[in-house]
């Protein structure tokens, strides 16, 4: 969920874009991270680990720890805490260290 | 290839602060700052700072940042860097530099480590569970992007950082189940402690999180109490229902980059973890580089920014820049540190800086 209402801060979020997320459409900001619009949307889950295939989420959002490997616009391990969406751009789950293609 | 008098790595309060130094005694200065907005830890903090009135305490973490950007994008000796993280410092000396997928090569005379720290992490089942935070991912989600990280949270460490993040949680919206701490005393200081308890918000010292669980992400947590030996008690067990956990248990000085560089480290506990040793001009033990702020030592806003001053200081001077004025603004800055560390709530970092200063006088670890 978003903040709209903040007693301090104020969010210059920029113009509304649509990306896609497995393949579902997805609305979000032109301001926000993957990992931002994801959880703004409910999305807590970005990928399955490499051994025991367990869910992965964010830990450091600054882009140290990579817990956050997506797969963007078909390359893996994109660090999607400090990648920012675009118009159109594909976001996917995931799974392990990923493929090169 | 970029040639330069002196790279600052890290734009946070030590980085920018050690930048205006240097530009003021006439050297010319590059920012990297891997972030897309300079300014490190400040950005995220919507409180007003504690400390003395010379290191800006009374305003709001954000407005100090603000204040220190302003003051270095306005000189013209200072060039900013943005989304540029640093890499990679070689045994000859030159520095990489990744941006946008790019990689740039620089060529310091001297360099400014001022990276920061990284979160600590804990261990306990389940503790990869989507959900399961670093307080600073919370404050980032929350107060840059403005995103909530869940609707109840479970806030583990009741240091500074844990009592501050649970009360921006609160400015933001969001439900603090419980604020636990293993020690039997908080850690922070009264005042926080007492803004969340005005809230409503419990905090419970000799507590620990025992296990997180969940279906695919976090839905509650197991607390437990703990001995004074840190064992937990058996049949102590609470069941917490909360979609986030945030871990607040401490930072440790990120010093990858000093370790490359061949400074030669030391493991000190009161500074949080491995630090360069250094001497009081905030060298390190290779000539070329100088440290400030949390990576020589997880400490204060207050205090890295009076450190970033004297590297700033030191790095200009050791290249022939304000040789008469110099020693003069380092013995200040020196002074600065001595005062704000001269409390009891310092103990523990007067203790470690004179490890170092210990090890560095007797000529190595
Ligand atoms: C919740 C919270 C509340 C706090 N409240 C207070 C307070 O009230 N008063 C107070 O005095 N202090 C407070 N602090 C502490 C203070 O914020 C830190 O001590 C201070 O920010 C340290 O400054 P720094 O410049 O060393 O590091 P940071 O602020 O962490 O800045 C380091 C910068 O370096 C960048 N960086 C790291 N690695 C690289 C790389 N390889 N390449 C390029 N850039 C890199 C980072 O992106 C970051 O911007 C608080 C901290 C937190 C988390
Ligand atoms: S969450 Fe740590 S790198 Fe993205």
């Amino acid at each position: 969920m978003r903040i709209e209402q903040h007693p301090i801060l104020e969010f210059d979020r920029k113009e509304k874009i649509t990306f896609f997320f497995n393949g579902q459409e997805m609305e979000g900001y032109a301001s926000e991270t993957i990992v931002a619009a994801l959880h703004a949307a409910g999305v807590k889950e970005l990928g399955k680990s490499p051994e025991l295939h367990r869910p992965r989420g964010l830990f450091c959002a600054i882009g140290n720890c990579s817990s956050c490997l997506m797969v963007v616009d078909g390359q893996p391990n994109v660090r999607a805490c400090v990648v920012k969406i675009k118009p159109g751009m594909q976001v996917e789950l995931q799974s392990g260290k990923g493929d090169l293609k | 290839m970029i040639n330069v008098e002196i790279l600052i790595v890290g734009g946070g309060p030590a980085g920018l602060c050690a930048a205006n130094a240097a530009a003021d005694l006439g050297a010319s200065v590059l920012i990297c700052e891997r972030d897309e907005i300079p300014g490190g830890q400040l950005v995220k903090q919507t409180h007003k700072f504690f400390g003395s009135r010379k290191q800006y305490a009374g305003d709001r973490g954000i407005a100090i940042g603000d204040f220190l950007l302003d003051e270095v994008i306005n000189d013209p000796k200072i060039e900013v860097m943005p989304d540029t993280t640093v890499i990679g410092i070689y045994e000859d000396g030159l520095v990489l530099a990744e941006r946008s997928e790019e990689i740039i090569k620089i060529n310091p005379r001297k360099i400014i480590i001022a990276t920061g720290a990284a979160e600590k992490f804990l261990t306990f089942p389940g503790n990869d569970l989507p959900g399961i935070y670093g307080a600073g991912a919370v404050q980032t989600l929350m107060n840059v992007a403005g995103v909530i990280p869940g609707e109840r949270v479970l806030m583990v460490g009741a240091g500074n950082i844990g009592l501050i993040v649970s009360y921006q949680l609160a400015q933001a919206g969001v439900e603090t189940a419980a604020v636990i701490e293993g020690a039997p005393t908080i850690g922070g200081y009264l005042v926080h402690a007492s803004k969340i308890q005005r809230l409503g918000i419990p905090v419970r010292t000799g507590y620990t999180i025992k296990e997180a669980y969940g279906d695919g992400k976090v839905e509650g947590a197991v607390i437990c109490r703990l001995d004074a030996a840190w064992n937990m008690i058996e049949g102590s067990e609470e069941d917490i229902k909360c979609d986030t956990i945030c871990l607040a248990v401490g930072l440790t000085p990120l010093t990858e980059l000093c370790w490359q560089a061949g400074c030669e480290m030391a493991f000190i506990r009161e500074l949080s973890g491995h630090v360069p040793l250094i001497d009081k001009y905030l060298q390190t033990t290779n000539p070329k580089i100088y440290v400030a702020g949390d990576v020589s030592g997880v400490e204060e806003a207050s205090s890295a920014m009076v450190e970033g001053r004297l590297a700033g200081y030191s790095a200009a001077c050791s290249l022939g820049y304000g040789l008469d004025t110099a020693p003069s603004l380092q013995a200040g800055a020196m002074a600065e540190l001595d005062e704000l560390r001269a409390g009891p709530m310092s103990d523990r970092i007067r203790q470690g800086v004179e490890k170092v200063e210990k090890m560095v006088t007797k000529g190595g670890v």
